[in-house]
């Protein structure tokens, strides 16, 4: 490799005497500090600053709308069109999660139920969310489509239960997903 | 003494100390906190207030995180205060109080605002009104270095030693040009008395704002002296404005306690209160070295001549309050001087040891030297006539350029061996 002998550069008198820069350097500082009183800062529209400088103060004002499509947020189950849960209780997203976040007792249909060959269904779904780590492998593995990764982040609780999501609160984070459920086609 | 005089004298030091100056350090912190992050396109510490929901009511009242200092004092109040085993007790223990009683006591010479008239008998705003103020403040902060030397040598660590070191040597080196940058000040007041040359200044025009009273050469007959004054004390200003920098470890000269090289430099081993108190006494240096340059350049609690009269005759029965305004105003030139302290934090990147050094033993040494020759030729100019005022320029000018090229040649660098 060739050798770059670099040189410093040559300075010129008022280069040397430094007060100039220094006072060169007070105008940037101080042109900052006007910008962000103004709410003028550069970037300060884009990242929706409600106050000094372009920081968006959070719990009043949030991202949410910014958020991609692909977001991973908590992991939820869902519902299809007609609110049936989706889950058969397979375990495979149990097996698979990394930091063994999630706990499900599954649960049997009765044979007299008219969707019988089903055969599970989860009695009990159970999420940590203190060992979650938002991977989504959950949602890559399910077969049946039945958990998916929402845009809720703030997941806050004030004992560690609290943070423990069960069925009832994962399926109100989750919601409804329409579209092709193969458990519940009849001819198969 | 009579009892009234002590109890004066007790008010004046449990009021000035704990009532006005401790508070500023406070203000400073929250207002560090707060200008650097405008500066630096953030928001600061703007949420901490008066928790008004847990007494019921809507909102939090947080008017602008003004409580921030208090929730940070409270913190470290109930830190645990940790004394590691290899440190040397003693010393270890006395050294955060010899940074704070230094910078504290040096308060007592520092003209707080015009007198306060009880009854016909005016009370100086001074604690202690010293006819050698200057020497006793820098008598007194010298000190503090043994606090800082002490923390590093005491904590038996190796980079709080580095620290301690490296505070010694600087605060050493500055103190010269600050002694120095200082005599042509006095030399122009003829004066060692703090309280005097405020007064001075009140009445005369602040040193580095010469426009009324005997200074203007409209008021005084053609007298251009205070006007051509201005070069020096400008001069003056500068290197002592920088020393103070320098001396109080604040950036760009913050050598002692740089984090990226020393992880906190002197104070690397101490906690809770102990190290709280390290910071209180460096914002209380930072304090009364804004206040000191305040005073002995920016007319200390003056504020134009109209201001001062006016002030001076208020009055609510039969006490004079004028003094409380005029110490108002020169709080407000602390602060914002302590603002510019905050400035030049953000602006001046650190200097290299070496650089430091130089600076102060090279720049700054021989500047307040050539500085102390040129103030007195212009106050001795009038006295001298004109001819003898060009001899001494002409041999001022033959001295300024020896030393300049004394320096040039002595720091020839041979060139830089090629790798």
């Amino acid at each position: 490799m060739a050798v770059v002998k670099v040189t410093r550069p040559k300075l010129n008198a008022g280069e040397k005497m430094y007060l100039g820069a220094i006072f060169k350097g007070f105008v940037i500082t101080m042109k900052h500090a006007i910008a962000s009183m103004r709410n003028k800062t550069r970037g300060a529209d884009a990242m929706e600053s409600t106050g000094l400088g372009i920081t968006m103060q959070y719990p009043e004002q949030k991202w949410d709308g910014h958020l991609p499509d692909y977001y991973r947020g908590a992991p939820a189950l869902v519902t299809d069109e007609q609110d049936r849960e989706r889950c058969v209780s397979c375990q495979l997203c149990e097996f698979i999660c990394p930091p063994k976040a999630i706990k499900i007792t599954p649960g049997e249909i009765p044979s007299d139920d008219p969707w019988a060959k089903v055969e599970k269904r989860p009695k009990e779904f159970e999420i940590d969310m203190t060992r979650c780590i938002y991977c989504g492998m959950c949602e890559e593995v399910c077969p049946e489509q039945a958990i998916y990764l929402r845009k809720d982040y703030a997941i806050t609780g004030l004992k560690r239960a609290d943070m423990v999501h069960n069925k009832k609160k994962l399926y109100e984070i989750g919601g409804k997903r329409v579209g092709l459920v193969n458990k519940w086609n009849e001819l198969k | 003494m009579d009892l009234v005089t002590l109890l004066v004298i007790l008010a004046k030091v449990v009021g000035l100390t704990f009532v006005v100056v401790l508070p500023l350090v406070p203000i400073s912190v929250y207002f560090e906190r707060r200008f650097s992050a405008i500066i630096q396109d953030r928001v600061g510490p703007n949420r901490v207030g008066i928790p008004l929901t847990l007494l019921g009511a809507k909102k939090d009242f947080s008017f602008f995180g003004l409580v921030q200092p208090m929730a940070d004092g409270l913190k470290l109040f109930l830190k645990e205060d940790f004394t590691p085993s290899h440190v040397n007790k003693a010393f270890y223990w006395l050294a955060p109080a010899l940074t704070v009683v230094p910078a504290l006591v040096t308060v007592c010479v520092v003209p707080f605002g015009s007198d306060i008239i009880v009854n016909g008998i005016g009370y100086k705003l001074v604690i202690a009104d010293l006819d050698i103020g200057p020497l006793f403040v820098f008598a007194i902060s010298s000190l503090s270095v043994y606090g800082i030397t002490l923390a590093g040598w005491s904590s038996n660590s190796k980079f709080p030693f580095i620290g301690g070191v490296r505070s010694t040597a600087q605060m050493i080196s500055y103190e010269i040009a600050l002694g120095l940058s200082v005599v042509p000040v006095l030399l122009y007041y003829g004066d060692l008395n703090l309280s005097n040359i405020v007064e001075q200044q009140s009445v005369n025009g602040w040193l580095l704002l010469p426009l009324w009273g005997n200074s203007a050469p409209w008021n005084n007959g053609g007298d251009y002296t205070a006007w051509i004054f201005w070069i020096p004390a400008m001069i003056a200003f500068v290197i002592f404005t920088t020393s103070v920098f320098a001396e109080t470890n604040r950036m760009p000269f913050d050598l002692p306690e740089c984090e990226t090289e020393l992880v906190g430099g002197y104070h690397t081993e101490y906690s809770s209160m102990k190290f709280a108190m390290f910071f209180m006494g460096e914002y209380a240096a930072m304090v009364i070295g804004s206040s000191l340059v305040v005073t002995l350049f920016l007319g200390g609690w003056s504020l134009g001549p109209w201001f001062d009269t006016w002030a001076a005759g208020l009055k609510i029965g039969s006490v004079g309050i004028g003094g409380l305004l005029n110490m108002s105003v020169f709080m407000a030139k602390v602060v914002a001087f302590i603002l510019f302290f905050i400035l030049v934090r953000w602006t001046v990147p650190r200097f290299r040891y070496d650089q430091l050094m130089r600076l102060g033993w090279v720049i700054f040494f021989e500047a307040a030297l050539i500085n102390v020759f040129l103030a007195a030729l212009v106050i001795a100019a009038p006295q001298f006539g004109t001819l003898a005022t060009a001899a001494g320029l002409a041999l001022l000018a033959i001295v300024t350029g020896t030393l300049v090229w004394v320096l040039k040649v002595s720091e020839k660098k041979s060139a830089p061996i090629s790798i």
